[in-house]
């Protein structure tokens, strides 16, 4: 009896202990601090092949980081699939890491929920100032007007990649330049097995990129100046019309695509299936498949006519990772200087070349790496051609309901139902309708 | 009663410095409150625990779905402003997209909970029923039939989606290139057909849960009966019929209110099967709850939607519970008392 007394006294203290302390925790929602000056907590998106891979990138240039600053910088890769949720769940508990990567379509809306630090004119003065990095990328860190909520980290835009060999097969001697002269090539090849573009109709994000740049070639947009939702414009559902058409009526893309979101548009690539992709930069992915280098090409994105450039000849979306600091940081000066060591010129050529995107940073852009076959045609259209996704709070909502509609598009023309002008705007007004009205 | 007084008393005296909240008084009255009191107190840490760990999410979960809770205030929930029942209104108003898409997604789940609970329980319950008699091999046989229930449910249910595949998965490869029963390949994982593959892959996944549960239900019928019947003559359907299905009763009650719930509620198997976006043919109502709270970020919408799932489902259970309880009201004998341990 005595031991039974004894337990149950220990259980009621341990559960109220575990009351208090389930309810003491994370409801610091107030500014951070410089109190563990010694420490940073990293979460790097994973960019590489691998979790593995990134560790391997990222590691040694903490160390020299450690050595040169005194300041632990501890590293955790997060896989992008996890990486929306994880930063949510750190915003609500309060509960962070004190420097983070964030894809940069998503600056506008994790700007909204107030978490993230300012980088006003003071805060960029401490990383060298805003001019050293190029405006495309600066274009794609916040709503405009505001001080922009995260840095340029890693710069990438999508090219044209083609198979060499399959268009030599085909008779086909330069890479199309305009949208007309890439169906003409796609259905040239597209025989006996083989397709002429690939295409990933169920990945929401790829969905968007791609119909974002169709509709910047049809004079449309996805939101109005005043950043309310405008998914039914006549250019917005000419783009998606064009772009669920390559499938539905040019038939340059295989059916199958349609329920592709893991990349497998690539792995056709690779193996030979598929003799051009419209990606952001692709290469080392390649070479993980097994490609060599000298196998495939490189172009810049089609236009409706003529060559790529701003306005209507844009043609590719400002694509690209940035890093921001969470607010509520306990070392704020730490993380500033970390920001700071990461946007050098020294280490944006070197994570840059180890990931094959391009800096954002003007000054290492000159290091002949971001020069070569792979890089030069990216670097150009974010120099000269690129847009960045619209910068308004509700633009992760816009993903999810505009790439839905996109890929029900693309179901309807796998399974050989037609895709009309109606039945597009019918499935962009049921996306707009599902937007926040507020 | 003798004997607990008798044991508190040596207690009493080692025990007083922690003994919570009583003064040493009259010799039995704090043993009395002992006596009372110590249930109450031995039940207080699951009681905390489940507070915890049930009721406060739920409560939290029921004042978010009055609130117009956005990415603006997820910071600090607590300052988004009320909403009223603005998220109750919109999900409910059919005519509108909310409303429709969630009336729609609510009548898929409906549709597909009872095909799934159906499918499960009767080929559960018909394999149970091949399995009562020993055989060789039955063993083993019972095992596999157990392997689908065991697997992780991530790497069972991915493995499907690679199978469903349209250019390479195994199904198309055996349905069309082998069996020749369609004309081109079909697509499984987008379009109409995903309520089919939803569908093999539940049942898949749910009938070695009631395959388990009949067949321990069966070891509690005596053979007897079955000796019994067949010497008057009854052939196995009416075996079956006459002895088998009403001693599972109250055995078939508790297992098909858990498949029910459970399939109505099921996340993982769309999720890992079509991603966060699933088509609308197989738009599960979890699901839809996930993406209007954490893809589209509207968390006061979501709460909304999950308050009247929670609604809908204790009324079902509730009105369940209710039938089956009249209906099962006579006890038959002591086995009911066995099988509703299962």
């Amino acid at each position: 009896m005595r031991s039974i007394r004894a337990a149950a006294v220990g259980a009621v203290t341990m559960s109220l202990a575990l009351a208090a302390t389930a309810c003491g925790g994370g409801s610091s929602s107030g500014g951070g601090s410089n109190d563990s000056p010694k420490e940073l907590t990293y979460w790097a998106s994973n960019q590489g092949a691998s979790v593995e891979v990134d560790k391997k990138v990222l590691q040694p240039e903490l160390d020299k980081f450690e050595k040169e600053t005194g300041i632990k910088v501890k590293l955790e890769v997060v896989p992008w699939s996890d990486l929306l949720n994880r930063i949510l769940t750190a915003t609500t508990s309060g509960q962070g890491p004190d420097v983070l990567n964030i894809g940069n379509t998503w600056s506008a809306s994790l700007q909204a929920t107030g978490a993230l630090l300012p980088w006003d004119a003071k805060n960029f003065e401490k990383i060298g100032g805003r001019d050293r990095f190029v405006d495309s990328a600066l274009g794609s860190t916040g709503v405009e007007g505001q001080d922009p909520a995260a840095v340029p980290l890693y710069s990438m835009a999508y090219a044209l990649y083609y198979n060499k060999q399959m268009f030599a097969d085909a008779g086909i001697t330069k890479p199309p330049a305009t949208w007309d002269e890439l169906v003409e090539t796609g259905r040239k090849i597209s025989r006996d097995g083989k397709w002429g573009l690939g295409a990933e109709g169920s990945n929401l994000s790829n969905n968007i990129h791609q119909v974002f740049v169709l509709a910047k070639q049809h004079g449309a947009d996805f939101f109005t100046a005043d950043g309310k939702p405008d998914f039914t414009s006549d250019g917005a559902v000419a783009a998606v019309k064009q772009y669920v058409d390559l499938m539905a009526q040019d038939k340059v893309v295989a059916p199958g695509n349609a329920e592709y979101a893991q990349n497998q548009s690539l792995s056709d690539f690779a193996k030979g299936k598929t003799a051009m992709v419209l990606w952001q930069t692709a290469s080392a992915t390649f070479k993980t498949m097994g490609m060599k280098d000298d196998e495939w090409g490189v172009a810049p994105a089609p236009v409706p006519s003529g060559a790529p450039g701003a306005g209507k000849a844009t043609n590719s979306m400002v694509a690209g990772i940035n890093m921001a600091v969470f607010k509520n940081s306990d070392n704020l000066d730490g993380a500033t200087k970390f920001v700071k060591f990461m946007t050098s010129d020294a280490e944006q050529k070197l994570l840059n070349k180890a990931y094959g995107s391009i800096p954002p940073v003007k000054a290492a852009q000159s290091d002949p790496a971001f020069n070569t076959q792979a890089t030069a045609v990216l670097r150009e259209t974010l120099a000269t051609s690129a847009a960045a996704l619209p910068q308004v709070p509700d633009e992760s909502q816009f993903e999810t309901a505009v790439g839905t509609a996109v890929k029900e598009l693309f179901a309807d023309a796998a399974n050989g139902r037609e895709v009309t002008t109606e039945s597009v705007k019918e499935k962009l007004a049921k996306a707009q309708q599902q937007m926040p009205s507020k | 009663m003798t004997t607990t007084t008798a044991s508190a008393q040596p207690g009493e005296r080692t025990v007083g410095k922690s003994s919570p909240g009583t003064a040493r008084g009259p010799r039995r009255r704090p043993g009395r409150i002992r006596r009372i009191g110590l249930p109450y107190l031995l039940l207080l840490p699951a009681l905390l625990l489940e507070l915890l760990v049930h009721l406060v999410p739920m409560v939290i979960g029921i004042v978010m779905s009055f609130k117009e809770l956005t990415q603006f205030y997820i910071r600090d929930w607590t300052t988004a402003p009320w909403a009223g029942l603005d998220n109750f209104t919109m999900s409910v108003d059919f005519d509108a997209p909310v409303g429709e898409a969630l009336l729609h997604s609510f009548l898929v789940t409906c549709a597909f909970t009872i095909l799934s609970v159906g499918l499960c329980w009767l080929i559960g319950t018909a394999a149970a029923i091949c399995m009562q008699d020993a055989f060789r091999g039955r063993g083993l046989l019972r095992a596999i039939f157990l392997v689908p229930y065991a697997l992780p449910v991530y790497a069972a249910v991915i493995t499907w989606a690679f199978m469903f595949q349209h250019d390479n998965g195994l199904v198309n490869h055996v349905l069309h290139d082998q069996l020749g029963l369609t004309d081109k390949p079909s697509f499984w994982l987008i379009g109409d057909n995903s309520f089919v593959a939803l569908l093999v892959v539940s049942v898949w996944k749910g009938w070695p849960f009631a395959f388990l549960i009949v067949m321990a239900g069966l070891q509690n019928i005596p053979r007897e009966l079955y000796e019994a019947a067949a010497l008057d003559g009854a052939g196995v359907w009416q075996q079956i019929r006459r002895i088998t299905l009403p001693s599972l009763r109250p055995v078939n009650q508790v297992l098909v209110l858990v498949l029910f719930l459970w399939t109505f509620n099921d996340f993982n198997t769309p999720f890992v099967l079509f991603g966060k976006a699933a088509p609308e043919a197989a738009d599960l109502i979890s699901i839809h709850i996930y993406q209007s709270s954490f893809v589209t970020w509207n968390f006061g919408a979501g709460s909304a939607m999950s308050v009247l799932l929670l609604l809908f489902l204790l009324l079902v259970t509730g009105v369940y519970l209710f039938v089956t309880s009249r209906t099962a009201r006579a006890p038959r004998n002591s086995r009911e008392r066995k099988t509703a341990d299962v």
